[in-house]
């Protein structure tokens, strides 16, 4: 009862805080500062159509290889807390039914859909809506809808590693690289290849090749979550 | 002021809600996941500008002018930021509550008093 009370108040604080937040929100009608910079020079100074992808990859690089070690980090920490461990005793294992007629069919049928798709959606990063997460995640659907239709399903996990390992080194190469070529500012930098022709896929420097790398590294650090998470 | 703002501040407070009130851990999971998509939409909310379109550029005019036609870049590229570091964090507390039921047997937040006071 106490309990309820004060989470009761706590929460008539929360609108308060929210309330007052909300009624100094003033209708934004220009672009302004930092915001104003990147609309203005992400096309010329970076070939990229996509604005939001200029900042996400190259302007706040930086910011974007945070994010991936973050989420390396709590594939990571689900990998070692779920591991098997020899004093757990065995699972009580439930003969496991096959999934429906109808899913294993649909699956055969999407699943290499569904895969180039979230290519399509990294590889279109710097050209419309999408990128290297957006595209990691839907590959992982992908491999959670084989784990849905097939009960023995197993991960290639060596594979799934060397993808993983690979692609985030590279992804910091190509940074390291704009280092050595343009001097001490320029980490990440796109530049490091040709611009080509704006609006084209091959356009907007390295950020096609970035973003790819950074979506198969999603994409197989979603898969190894999922598959770590489904062992009983 | 747009209504997308009053949304976000609902999901955030239903969240909020959730996570004081449930027993259950993966309600609070949860709760704490509502929360975070209030936040989104309303940071999303706060880089809108009425009458503009999308930052991005795929027509001549808008590659001309864009600072004068494109909503706020800059919170759309911190929120996609924020889902990809909210999907990491939710996977992670997840697997804490498996671990957790693995150990007692139960999901009910009351039954864990090791670290109470």
């Amino acid at each position: 009862m106490i309990k309820k009370l004060f989470a009761a108040v706590l929460l008539v604080f929360m609108t308060v805080m929210l309330y007052q937040l909300y009624s100094n929100i003033t209708e934004k009608s220009e672009l302004s500062g930092v915001s104003r910079g990147y609309a203005e020079r992400g096309a010329s100074e970076l070939g990229t159509q996509n604005i939001v992808t200029s900042i996400v990859v190259t302007y706040r690089g930086l910011d974007t290889l945070g994010e991936v070690s973050v989420l390396f980090i709590a594939a990571t920490g689900v990998a070692v807390l779920l591991r098997r461990r020899k004093e757990d005793e065995p699972a009580v294992t439930a003969a496991k039914r096959q999934s429906s007629e109808i899913l294993q069919t649909g699956t055969r049928l999407l699943t290499p859909i569904i895969i180039m798709f979230g290519v399509y959606i990294f590889i279109n990063g710097h050209l419309s809506p999408g990128g290297g997460f957006q595209g990691g995640a839907v590959i992982a659907s992908a491999v959670l809808l084989l784990f849905l239709s097939d009960i023995n399903y197993k991960i290639n996990h060596g594979l799934f590693n060397v993808i993983e390992s690979f692609s985030g080194v590279f992804y910091v190469l190509i940074g390291i690289l704009g280092l050595l070529l343009f001097g001490v500012n320029n980490f990440l930098d796109n530049r490091i290849l040709p611009l080509g022709e704006f609006g084209t896929i091959l356009s907007a420097g390295a950020i096609p090749v970035i973003y790819s790398l950074v979506g198969l590294k999603v994409g197989t650090e979603l898969a190894s979550i999922i598959d770590n998470m489904k062992k009983d | 002021m747009n209504i997308i703002h009053v949304i976000g501040f609902i999901l955030m407070l239903i969240g909020f809600w959730g996570m004081l009130t449930q027993k259950n851990m993966i309600k609070i999971v949860l709760a704490l996941a509502i929360v975070e998509t209030g936040l989104q939409l309303v940071m999303v909310a706060f880089g809108f500008i009425k009458g503009r379109t999308a930052p991005i550029l795929d027509s001549a005019e808008l590659v001309n002018n864009p600072a004068s036609m494109i909503v706020d870049p800059v919170p759309q590229a911190l929120v996609l930021t924020a889902i990809v570091i909210g999907v990491a964090v939710n996977a992670l507390m997840l697997t804490f509550v498996i671990r957790l039921y693995q150990k007692k047997k139960t999901l009910s937040i009351t039954e864990y008093k090791d670290l109470k006071w």
